[in-house]
Parts: C-alpha cells; structure tokens; sequence
C-alpha cells in the first residue's frame, strides 16, 4: 500500500516541475480535458501497435543486455577455446552441438551466447554515439536558430560541409585518423550524426522563436541564457527525442558496418557486425547460421528502434513527418 | 511506365538464357580465367615482393634458368648451359639465340645486363624507378653482371654462394626488354614485356588482368588463346564463381569449403605440401641499423632496442611458457582443417637439413603458468600481437588464428590485443620492429635452405627496416653457421650446419612455429596440365581444356 | 531562375574548399609517415629527407595545402603512393563502375518504391497497404552487406539465375567508350555484352537499392495519402474522373515534391552503401578504392576520393533544389 503512495507522489513531483515549463502548461490548458498531458500521451502510444511493437522488441534487447549472464547458455568467450566445437549447427540439425542451439561459429563459439551478449554492445553504441551528435547538435542548433544570422550562417555552412561527405565514408575517416575500436567508432558515429541533429534542432528553435510568449519573456527582459534552458529548450525536445530513436537506428547499423569492415569492434568482441564479418565465408561451405543470425539481430534492434521512433513521432508531432 | 517494365525485364531475362547457350558454342577460343584473391602491385618483376603480382608475371617473363615442373631443380630457360668456376666466384651463362621479346626487340647480353643492372647499380639511370626490394635479400652476393659476347654472360659474386644457381629462377631477375623500360621510364610496371609464352594485354585495376597467347615464344606456343586473371577477393564469391563455372580457377580456397569442393564433379582441388612455414614471431628485443647498407651487421653497427622492446619477451622462460601455452594441433586440426602439418621447426620437413630430432614443445597451460611464475609474472601481462588482415599460403584465415591465440594466452594471464592494419603498411612495421609479437611467416623461393634460415632466422637480418628476421633473433653462433654452410657446396655439411642451428633456435624459441601449410588451388573438372610448384608460382603454359 | 542557381553554385564553392581542407587535415593527423611508405623499407634518410623536401612535406599545413590545391585546379591530383599511378586514373577508371551502379540502384529504388508507395497510398489500410509497409520497414532495418550475401545466395548459387560478381563475363568482348558498361553496349550494339552487363548489375543495385526503395515508398505513401486529402482531389472526383485518373494525372504530381527532397538525400546514403556493397559484389568501383585508400594511408587517394565524391553529392543537392523549383512553384528563391 504504502508502495503505490510513494509512486503517486513521486509522479505528482514530476508533474509540478513539468508545469514549469510554459508551453507544458499552455497544451494542458488547452486542451480542456481533465487528463494530463502526459496520459493522454501514453494513451496514444498504446493506441499504435507499430509502435508498441518496436518498444518491446527494445526492451527485449534492454533486458538482454542487463541479465545477459542469466540468458546466455555459455560463455561469449570461452577461454582456452574449444576450437573441436568449430562451425556446428543448432537445434535444427541431429547432429547440432549440444547445449548450443544456434550453432557455433568457426572459432567454436555458440552463436547465441555470443548475440545475447552483442546487445551491450550495439545498444550501448547506438546511445553513446547518439549521445554525442545530440550533445553536438543540440548546441549547434541552438546557437544557429536562436541568435540567427551571421552565427546561423557560419554554423550552417559548416554542417553542410560535414553533411556533404556520405555518413559511412566520412566515420571511415575518422576512424582511420583516431584509429580503430568500438569507443572510436562510437565517437566517429556521433560526430557524423550531429549535423542532421543541428538541423533538427534549429528548426524546431526556429519555430519556437516565433512564438508570441517568447516575445513576451523579452520584452519584460529575461536573459537569453535563461530564456533558452527554460523556455526554448524543453519544448524542442520532442523532435530531439523522435529523431534521437530513429538515429540510434542508423547507427546501431553503421556501428555494424564499421564493424563489418574490420574498423570498429575489435576482436574477442561479440558485436553482431563484426560476427557478420568473421562468418560470412563460411556461408558458402555450408556453415550459413554463424552469419545469418547477427544479422537477424541487428534487423531486430533496428527495426524496434524505427517502429518506436515513428511511434514516438505520430504521438509527438505529426508535423515531422517528411 | 510500370506496365512495360515487367515484361521488358522478363523479356531480357529470356533473351540472356538463350544467348548465353549460343555465346557457349560460338567461343572457340580457348580463354582460362582464373580467381585471383587480390591484384597485382606492380607488374615489374623485379620490384614486387607480393606473391599476386607474381602471379600474373609468371606467365608474361622468364629468367635464365627456370624451375622443373613441379619441382624446385633448375633447367635451361634463357641460358642453355652454364659454368661455376672453381673459386665459385664466377658464373658463366650461355644465352638462348633467336629469342624475342613481346615487342620484336632481341634478346641478349644487354637485356640480361639490363636487367641486373638497375637493380644493383644505384647510378644506373632506371634504378630510380624501383624498390628492388629482393635483391638486399637473396642477390647482395652478386658484385656485376658483365656483358662478355653478345650471347654470353658473366656474374661475379663477392662470395661463393651454394644457392645463386636456384635464385637465378626467380622473379626477382627475370628478363625485361630494355627497349621497353625506355620507352614507357617510370611507368613501366603498368606495360611489361618479357618472352615468356603470354603476352600482356590490359590491366583494369582491381578487376582483371588479360594476357593472350605469345605466337612467337621460342618454345612451342602454349595451348591457350587467353589467360585472364580475375581479382575476387571475397573467397565464397571465388568459390561461388569457379562452382558456376564465370571462372575456371581459383587461389586460396578456404579449408572449411574442402569437404563441398571434394564432393563437387565439377571440380578439382589439387593439393601439394607447402614449401612455407607460419609462425608467431617474439620481439626478443634488439635490432640494428644496417648504415652500410650490406646486409651484415658490421661491428659499427651495434644492438640497440626495437621499437617493440617489451620486457617479458626478452626472457626465454617467458617465450617458452607461450610456446606451452598454445595448442598449436588443435589450431591445426580446426582452423586449418587439416590442410597443414603441425610445425616445429623454420622450414618444411622436406628441404635438405631438417632436423627432426627436435622435440616440440606439447600443449600444456599449467607448464606454462609454472613458466611465468618463475619468470616473475605469475599474474601474466598485457601486450599487443600484430596480425595481417590478407590470406597467406601458410594461413588462410590469420585474424581467426590470432582470435584462437588470444584465447589461448588468456587462459595463462597474458591479455593479447590484436593489432590489424594493411597488408603492405603490416610488413613495414613489423620489419621496423614495432610490434612485440606478430604473425607472419614465409614461403620459400628457390627450394633452398638458406632462403628460409638465413632470411628469417639470421641475426643479420635483424636489420631494423628490413628485417626479415621479425622476432630480432640475435645469437650469433646460429649467423655463422648460417654463413658458412651458404659458401659451401657439400650438402651434408650444410645438413649438419643447419640442424645445429635448429636445436639452439628450439632452445631459445624465439618464435611459436605453428604450421606448414598445404598449397590448394581448384579447377573446374575439365582443365588439364596444370602442375603445383612448392614455390606456388604459377605456371600455365602447359594448361588445356579437355 | 539563372540567378538563383549561379547563387548556388557560387555557395558551393565554400563548401567544396571546406570538404578538402577537413579531408587534408585529417589525413595529415593520421599516424604513418607518408616519405617512409612511398619509399619502402630500404630507405634511408637522405633518400626520406629527398622525398620531404621534394613533396614540401615539412612544410606548414597551410603551404601544403596551397600546393594541393593548385594542383587540383590544373586537374593533377597527385600520385597514389602504392602503386605510383596517377590518382586521377586511378579515380576515372573506376568512376563510372560507381556511377552505374548507383544509378542502377536509383532507378530501381524509384520505380519499385514509387509505385509501392503509390499502391499503398491508394488502399490506405487494406492488407496490401500493411504489406507493403511492413516490408519497406524491415526494407530501412537492414543491413546492406547481410541482404547482398543473402541475395548472392539465393540467386546466385541456389536458383543459379544471377552471376555473383564482377561487372561482365570476361569471355564477351567489349568496347570501352564511356565506361558505363550498359550504355557502352548500346552504342556498339553489343548484344551478348548489355545482357551480360544487365545480369551483373541487378543483385547488387537490388541490395544497394533497397534502402533508398523503403524510404521512397514510405514517403510516396505519406505524401500521396495528404495531396489525396485536400480539397481539389474531391473536386476531380467530383467531375467524374476515374479514380485512376484521379491518381496518376493529379495526386502523383503533387505528391512529388518531398519525394524528390528524399530522393536527393537518398544519394548520400547510395555513396555509403555503395562502400559496402561493393566489397560483397567485387565490384571494381570508388568506394572499395577508397576503404582501401584509407587503409592503406595512401593520402593523395583519400584527399582526391573524398574530393570526389563531396563534389558529386554536392551537385546531386543542387539538382535536387533546382528540380524542387521547378515542381513547386511557390518555392522559387531563397
């Protein structure tokens, strides 16, 4: 009993500090009904089965990720290795290795040990590096819609020089230049999404600038600094947070490319594009599971990631939609 | 637009079924393509060190002397008969009459002369255009190459060398037109001309190289009316296109594919043990500058540490614990599939002065931990292990190897990170001595001993920039043996130098020797004529379709 | 009009100059000693010494980079440091394989997804709809080298209907005017080598291509179903216009617009993805070059590539804002 209290308040605080923010307030005013903002949020989320869909299958992954050693039947790496084991089927085959029920791989490791444990690293990736083109873009953006001009202009003309070369090829660079590893290629990952976050980001503060009770907060002399953290910058968060899901998408698969090509993790590591990578060859001998089911992994990842995004965005702001 | 478009797509579909069947008929020339796992550097001879460009040269050049098929003896080639005087320090070579080369010019003295020249003369005017890398290896024993009549030539060594017949097969001094290298200066590793039996066509970078038939080859002309070398560097798209038949051939099938190979009739896997040996290399730590540039360490030239110096290495116990601690028959059963032998020594059990009195060293992890405790690591260490990212004829798969030997290293205490970069920037650095550890290994190029101890295992070698000797190995008694036994012609003299020399090497270990590895091509069922050569050049001069 | 597209042109400039100044720096921070790799390992300093002086290695960045770039502007990009060729021959050879395939690729995105998205826009929530859909969704999930491994496979060794690498048989002969293989045909009336050409071509522009085809169909669909909403499609209807009609006369053409923005964004994905597919395919064109470069540090490769393909993309941007003018009116200056 006394559980659920404590919940109650704890929601109660969240919604007296979120009445802080204005615009917070004006959409509750407005709408006229007697839900809060935030339930009628949910409410319409639930409504989008796409959208429930991809927040399970992320929060499968999450959860395989946190109790990964409870999931996974056996080591990722098990250490001297048991090369005997190497390139034998799953649960479909009579003659599958046991207690592996997708196969190993060449080097003896069962197959779904090592995707269990994958979904660290690919989600940890994919927040990390949208972490940073977040941090990045955000600031840009912000700087670039908020004081506008000749500040917009520079800033612009500089994200389009970084947009100018393709994402992958550019991550390559970097990598090449900061050498190679998983926490370099997140890294690399991130500054190469922040462009398109900048872009984000200056539109939605655009759109903002433009609204009456901006204008109102000036005239009677607030500070940019404190107009921007508490006015500007909470009601934009909705397209950061729509673009941020879909992005972490992007780069989950571009993590695996990175990894794909040998730049980013760097072995024993468990990533699925690099698991791709290492097994590819023996598609063609027979050995097809090592391969393929990386590969369905990062389907799944990226798939939930962009159901979820899309969800978030018909919820969010409809206005996103390109 | 959308109603045309499927039936135009099934249209051409048809279209290509059926003219596929008549273009069958129609080709009469008989073209062989064959799957290369990469492309050529450069196509000079005498500047590649990289077995792909060798490859494709093999077919285009000729040396003096060439090798017997499928052997490592030496026959006639350009030279019809030869002298070695009694001082061993003259070659007299007869040359060939009434040989040309792809472009109609002759061949004779000056084109050998030629030949020789740019690469030892640093004031000969085409020196500038090459690394002639191969030379500082094998040749630095060779003083001049004299003109003496217009068919005839003189080499005068600094030294005897028991070897210089067999090197003079190689790539390295094959035979260039002259007027060729003129024509075209520093562009002429993209136009070779030789006199072997194919004549270069066209190089399309990373896509193929053409060679076709050399009607006017001193020999018989050979069979085929085109050679074509395909680069597929992904070995499951090699595999894929030999099994559909888009090539004829290929290198470097992977092991784990053997069991499909076998059982398809449509193809052959020739197999032959390798003349290589791959091995895990240990910085023991101290190099030297080779100033003079003579391929000796003179005694201005003293022992300074390599750029990889890592202390625990520089103990043998340490060395010998990893030796313990890497099941090295395992990784052969599993990794090679069962296409090498289990190595315990530099070279293949076949060449002259093995010593198979040499115990190896068994699997054995708590050996190896003993090891290490008494070396004063009894929590093991960190270290980095450079590993190439290409395929090797003595390892196909060198990444997963390093994966398997990290795993190994592990379960002792020692905490390997792999280190991958290019190929070409790889042998750079490990000749640099950056690396503490490396893989790496050889093939041997003329059949001779000397060709793989001297090379690899001679502290002379342990040149920082050149080295070929990567684990900085330093024990002079093994250089003098090595020395000696290369000016002497008795062979079971040279037998005993060389077997002295492997015991003391097993007793320092500088290296973990893993493997021999058997050298694999494929065919489709109905190519004929092609013979391995332990050197895994490649020759298709006496190749024909059934 | 030419104003504003001299306008633009003009403000590429900056952008261009910017792309290689990033590229050069970056390069010049990699680790690897750019003497020391064009020399090999029997250099010694004073041949290393030779090199710097020659190249204006040791010289400040910003005097480098002047070197470069009047070298740039008199079309010489220098010379590949492994294997010594020209690095503009090095780029031309393998540019148009680039090309065509990514074109190959567009145009099968376009047609296939524009007319998914058009289909499904038309019967909005049927079964077809959640299909199509569903499929353009695990279209944008996955990953270009998996679904070109896959797609070899199936096609290439299971059903053996498609070749699984290289650009053409090697057997057919063929002429080399323009290097798009395709065209080439054409125009020498190459029977055997178009439809060899042709089967080359289709797994990996599919592979390459199916992405781009995903988020075109997802946004056809988008931007149909809104023009089908407004008011002047009732009045089509109204007139007793087929429904058909409706659709391909009057919705397609409105509903182009954020198709061709996609379209345009699209093509920096095609050059990334073109990377990958390219390794899996053996397709000799620029972005295997280029991984390869990178690898390899062989600097004037990278900075000439990089330089390459910024300025593609970069015009590819400038067609797509021009047409964008062009198809909506109402957008005409900046």
């Amino acid at each position: 009993m006394n559980r659920w209290i404590w919940v109650k308040k704890t929601f109660k605080k969240i919604h007296i500090y979120l009445k802080k923010f204005s615009l917070y307030r004006i959409k509750h005013v407005d709408s006229g009904s007697r839900e809060t903002k935030t339930h009628e949020l949910v409410r319409r989320f639930l409504y989008n089965k796409s959208a429930v869909f991809g927040l399970a299958l992320i929060l499968i992954l999450v959860f395989m990720a946190i109790f990964a050693d409870f999931i996974a039947p056996n080591e990722p790496n098990p250490s001297p290795p048991e090369l005997e084991n190497s390139l034998q089927p799953g649960f479909w085959d009579e003659n599958g290795a046991e207690g592996k029920p997708l196969g190993t791989d060449m080097l003896g490791r069962c197959v779904l040990s090592r995707i269990v444990y994958g979904a660290r690293i690919s989600l940890s990736v994919g927040f990390v590096a949208v972490g940073i083109a977040t941090a990045l873009g955000v600031t840009i953006g912000v700087l670039a819609g908020y004081f506008g001009r000749w500040v917009d202009s520079i800033l612009m003309r500089g994200v389009d020089i970084i947009f100018s070369f393709p994402a992958l090829l550019l991550a390559i660079v970097i990598v090449a230049t900061i050498g190679q590893g998983l926490d370099k290629a997140m890294i690399a990952i991130g500054i190469v999404y922040s462009p398109q976050m900048a872009r984000i980001m200056r539109g939605s503060v655009l759109y903002i600038k433009e609204m009456e009770y901006i204008e109102a907060q000036k005239a009677i002399g607030s500070s940019n600094t404190r107009i921007i953290f508490r006015h500007v910058l909470p009601n934009s968060l909705s397209p950061v947070i729509v673009y941020g899901t879909l992005l972490m998408a992007s780069a989950i698969l571009d993590a695996a490319a990175l990894g794909f090509l040998g730049l980013g993790a760097q072995p024993p590591t468990p990533e699925w594009g690099a698991m791709l990578s290492e097994s590819r060859f023996y598609i063609v001998s027979g050995a097809w599971w090592a391969a393929t089911f990386p590969g369905i992994a990062i389907i799944f990842a990226v798939l939930g990631l962009n159901l979820l995004g899309d969800g978030l965005r018909d919820i969010l702001d409809p206005r996103l939609k390109t | 637009m959308k109603k045309i478009f499927l039936p135009l797509l099934c249209l051409l579909l048809i279209i290509s079924q059926m003219t596929g069947c008549v273009e069958e008929e129609k080709v009469k020339e008989k073209i062989l393509i064959f799957g290369m796992s990469g492309d050529a550097d450069k196509l000079d001879p005498a500047d590649v060190t990289d077995g792909e460009s060798i490859s494709r040269m093999d077919s285009i050049f000729e040396s003096l002397v060439e090798y017997t098929s499928g052997g490592t003896d030496i026959q006639p080639a350009l030279a019809t008969s030869w002298n070695v005087s009694s001082d061993g320090l003259n070659i007299t070579l007869n040359l060939r009459e009434n040989v040309k080369f792809h472009d109609g010019t002759d061949f004779n003295a000056d084109a050998v002369v030629f030949s020789f020249e740019r690469q030892y003369n640093t004031s000969h005017p085409y020196h500038e255009y090459g690394e002639w890398a191969y030379w500082g290896y094998m040749f630095s024993d060779i003083e001049s190459v004299e003109k003496s009549k217009e068919y005839q030539v003189i080499i005068h060594l600094k030294n005897p060398n028991a070897a210089m017949m067999t090197s003079l097969a190689m790539f390295t001094v094959a035979i260039v037109s002259p007027t060729n290298a003129e024509k075209w200066g520093e562009d002429v590793f993209k136009h070779p001309v030789g006199t072997g039996p194919f004549e270069f066509v066209e190089w399309v970078k990373d896509d193929h190289i053409t060679l076709k038939k050399n009607d006017n080859y001193w020999r018989d002309p050979p069979k085929l009316d085109k050679l074509i070398f395909r680069v597929i560097e992904d070995p499951s798209s090699r595999l894929l296109a030999v099994q559909a038949g888009e090539i004829h051939g290929m290198e470097y099938p992977d092991p784990a594919s053997f069991d499909i190979i076998k059982a398809d009739n449509d193809l052959q896997l020739l197999s032959q043990a390798g003349m290589n040996v791959g091995y895990l290399a240990m910085n023991t730590g101290y190099g030297y500058y080779d100033d003079n540039e003579n391929g000796v360490r003179d005694d201005d030239e003293p022992w300074v540490k390599t750029p990889g110096y890592f202390e625990p290495l520089t103990n043998v116990s340490v060395r010998k614990a990893i030796n313990y601690a890497i099941n090295k028959t395992s990784i052969v059963e599993n990794l090679y599939k069962g296409t090498a032998i289990v190595a315990k020594n530099g070279m293949p059990p076949f060449m002259l002065g093995y010593n198979d009195d040499v115990e190896d060293f068994e699997y054995d992890p708590e050996k190896a931990i003993e090891l290490l405790e008494e070396a004063g690591y009894p929590n093991g260490f960190n270290t980095t292990l450079w590993v190439m990212p290409v395929s090797r004829p003595y390892m196909f798969d060198p990444p997963k190897i390093a994966e398997a030997i990290q795993s190994y290293l592990a379960d002792v205490g020692i905490n390997v990170e792999l280190y991958q970069i290019d190929w070409s920037t790889y042998l750079e650095e490990t000749e640099n001595g950056e690396h503490p550890m490396c893989l790496l290994g050889w093939t041997g190029d003329n059949g001779d001993p000397d060709n793989f101890m001297n090379v690899l295992y001679g502290p002379n070698s342990a040149s920082i920039g050149t080295a070929g000797n990567v684990a900085f190995y330093n024990r002079s008694e093994v250089q003098d043996k090595f020395t000696q036994a290369l000016k002497i012609y008795d062979t079971d003299e040279r037998s005993r130098l060389y077997e002295e020399a492997q015991v003391l090497i097993h007793q320092d270990a500088p290296f973990v020797y893993l493997a021999h590895a058997t050298q694999n091509i494929v065919f489709r069922s109905n190519v004929k004529g092609y013979t391995l050569n332990p050197t895994e050049r490649k020759f298709f001069y006496e190749v024909d379709f059934e | 009009m030419i104003l504003y597209i001299t306008k633009r042109l003009l403000q590429l400039i900056p952008v261009i100059l910017g792309v290689t100044i990033i590229a050069f720096s970056l390069i010049q921070i990699a680790p690897g000693d750019p003497a020391r790799t064009m020399l090999g390992q029997h250099a010694t300093q004073k041949e290393i010494n030779e090199i710097r002086d020659r190249y204006g290695l040791d010289e400040p960045i910003i005097v480098q980079y002047g070197i470069w770039l009047s070298g740039v502007i008199r079309g010489d990009l220098g010379r590949s440091i492994i294997t010594n060729d020209l690095v503009v021959n090095e780029i031309s050879s393998r540019f148009p394989n680039t090309i065509e395939l990514t074109i190959a690729a567009m145009i099968f995105a376009i047609l296939i997804g524009g007319v998914a998205g058009i289909i499904s826009a038309s019967k909005q929530y049927s079964i077809t709809d959640y299909t199509v859909m569903g499929v353009a969704l695990f279209g944008i999930s996955m990953p270009v080298f998996w679904l070109g491994i896959i797609l070899m496979m199936v096609f290439g060794v299971i059903l053996g209907w498609l070749p699984i690498g290289g650009r053409i048989d090697l057997f057919i002969p063929y002429q080399r005017i323009t290097g798009f293989m395709v065209l080439d045909s054409i125009i020498t009336f190459n029977l055997p080598a178009l439809v060899s050409s042709i089967k080359h071509l289709i797994l990996p522009a599919v592979a390459l291509g199916t992405i781009p085809m995903a988020m075109i169909a997802r946004v056809t669909r988008s931007s149909m179903l809104e023009v089908l909403r407004q008011d002047f499609i009732r009045t089509e209807r109204a007139k007793g216009l087929s429904e058909r009609a409706v659709i391909y006369k009057h919705a397609v053409r409105n509903a182009m617009v954020p198709v061709v923005t996609v379209i345009g964004l699209n093509f920096g994905l095609l050059l990334a993805g073109a990377i990958l597919t390219e390794t899996v395919f053996s397709w000799p064109g620029l972005g295997r070059l280029v991984v390869e470069a990178v690898y390899e540090r062989d600097y004037p490769l990278v900075v000439g590539c990089i330089l390459i393909f910024a300025i593609i993309f970069v015009i590819v941007n400038l067609i797509t804002d021009i047409l964008y003018t062009y198809i909506d009116p109402r957008i005409k200056y900046e």
